[in-house]
């Protein structure tokens, strides 16, 4: 069967690693490179490299870290922030990523996600929400409204409507990321999530809020999640990718074996 | 830790990364029809040690030791860049000479008689059908893509020798291998479906998941195909 995946998501700004509060403020914690490399070696099973200053900014893409990160780790990881068309997109898988991902583009004209599609399959092709809980109205009836431009833009989009709409045109997944649970370490918006992953087919990668290895247990079972991003459990040393694994494992969520927990070394 | 045993423990140094100007006869052929990034599989190569150039010719290709035949995309639009180019003669070809081959993903996809993806005739280095997964549970979402454990079949194959049970490889697909002949299958995975992970005969070795993009372990079985040595 299908294992639950743990990704961890790199925020480059200037081709630093970044940590963001609650998307004010942000603080520089590394080479980004090195420490996919880290989370590589530890049986990390997916990376996704966001380049959070680009969508403001108009940065380029990080092209240079992607080739670095190509050459030394062999799982599948995505870029995103900043992507606005197909051509972009072509930069970075042809620098070595496995999916890019559309936040703002997407929102602002739809169907760069069909045409990404059709240029490289929808395997390749990420819708990223920043998601805002916001009072119900009639534009947006979940009380989930979808934001742009790192939190700072309301859009009046309803976030399970987007991601309805967005499974229509090609997208291949879908990360949900809640601004009110990011980088408050309390856990996921497990209603958001699960509402999202109830209302599409695709894989739905939960963003936001992980502090504790119970944090993702709870999105990946109860909040119907695919895969759970992290971020500052890893970042900051409080986990590393065999704890958090060892602990899915242990309380029944199949995952990936990890090198570094010792559960795989029995062989043959 | 769960790796395979390797010749080689890191990257030799000095390695010459081949290039389109700096072709040679007798090394790892990549083929390349516009179909996904080849430059992945040279990248893991280069990780375990070994060259390799990235080819579109067919003369390379009937020329390579050993070729990899990758590929993301459709099973149509991908088998026509292979006929323009005349790469589906030279595959042939190198699969009747007995140079070893290892098909990936769409690739494998392509060795097999037909596709149900848009109803196209492949290769037919191996009898075979490449069916659409059927409808399945709503929580078993098409396509197919994450890590998945494979349960090696039939005699042991070198590629898969010492394989731990626990294992995991990364899949991404919406298609699945259907040889006729059953024994050929090399490991099954299950997603609703039991379905082939792959599948060898004779000089061909075909795997529905990417080891390229599958850590260590894919690592390992990609530098164990490098020093294969298929018995007919």
């Amino acid at each position: 069967m299908l294992k639950k995946r743990v990704i961890s998501c790199l925020d480059v700004r200037d081709g630093k690693l970044a940590k963001s509060v609650k998307f004010q403020g942000t603080v520089d914690i590394g080479d980004p490179v090195q420490k996919a490399k880290e989370y590589y070696d530890a049986g990390l099973d997916e990376l996704v490299f966001y380049d959070i200053t680009a969508s403001h900014e108009g940065r380029g893409i990080l092209l240079e870290v992607v080739r670095r990160v190509a050459e030394q780790v062999f799982i599948p990881f995505s870029v995103g922030g900043g992507l606005r068309t197909v051509s972009d997109a072509g930069r970075v898988l042809e620098a070595g990523a496995e999916k890019v991902n559309y936040n703002s583009a997407a929102v602002q004209r739809p169907e760069v996600l069909a045409e990404a599609c059709r240029a490289f399959g929808a395997q390749c092709v990420v819708l990223s929400m920043d998601v805002l809980r916001t009072a119900p109205t009639l534009q947006v009836p979940s009380g989930f409204e979808v934001v742009t431009h790192g939190g700072r833009t309301r859009q009046g989009i309803d976030a399970i409507e987007w991601a309805r709409r967005a499974e229509q045109l090609g997208a291949g997944e879908i990360v949900v990321n809640s601004i009110d649970a990011d980088g408050t370490r309390q856990g996921y918006d497990i209603q958001l999530t699960r509402q999202i992953a109830d209302a599409v087919s695709l894989p739905v990668i939960a963003s936001g809020g992980g502090g504790e290895s119970e944090h993702l247990r709870e999105v990946l079972s109860e909040g119907h999640a695919d895969a759970a991003l992290v971020a500052s459990m890893l970042h900051y040393g409080s986990h590393t990718v065999g704890e958090i694994k060892g602990y899915l494992s242990q309380h029944g969520i199949p995952v990936r074996a990890s090198p570094s927990n010792g559960s795989t070394s029995r062989g043959k | 830790m769960a790796t395979l045993p390797t010749r080689h423990s890191g990257t030799r140094s000095g390695l010459v990364r081949a290039t389109r100007e700096t072709y040679h006869d007798r090394v790892i052929t990549i083929v390349d029809y516009d179909a996904g990034n080849p430059t992945s599989v040279q990248r893991a190569l280069r990780a375990v040690g070994v060259d390799s150039q990235i080819s579109p010719d067919p003369d390379q290709v009937r020329k390579a030791e050993r070729i990899i035949f990758p590929g993301v995309g459709h099973a149509k639009s991908t088998m026509t860049v292979l006929v323009e180019r005349g790469l589906d003669q030279a595959l042939r070809g190198a699969f009747a000479q007995g140079t070893p081959i290892l098909g990936v993903c769409v690739g494998a996809q392509l060795s097999l008689t037909r596709s149900e993806e848009g109803d196209t005739p492949c290769l037919n280095l191996l009898p075979g059908t490449v069916r659409r997964f059927p409808e399945l549970p709503r929580e078993l979402k098409v396509p197919h893509m994450g890590w998945n454990r494979i349960l090696p079949r039939g005699r042991p194959h070198p590629l898969l020798e010492g394989l731990p049970e626990e294992n995991e490889f990364y899949f991404v697909h919406s298609y699945y291998l259907e040889p006729d002949d059953h024994e050929s299958v090399l490991a099954t995975s299950t997603h609703g479906i039991e379905f082939a992970a792959g599948f060898a005969r004779a000089n061909l070795a075909a795997l529905q998941f990417h080891p390229e993009k599958s850590g260590p372990l894919g690592l390992a079985l990609l530098e164990r195909f490098t020093r294969w040595t298929p018995t007919c």
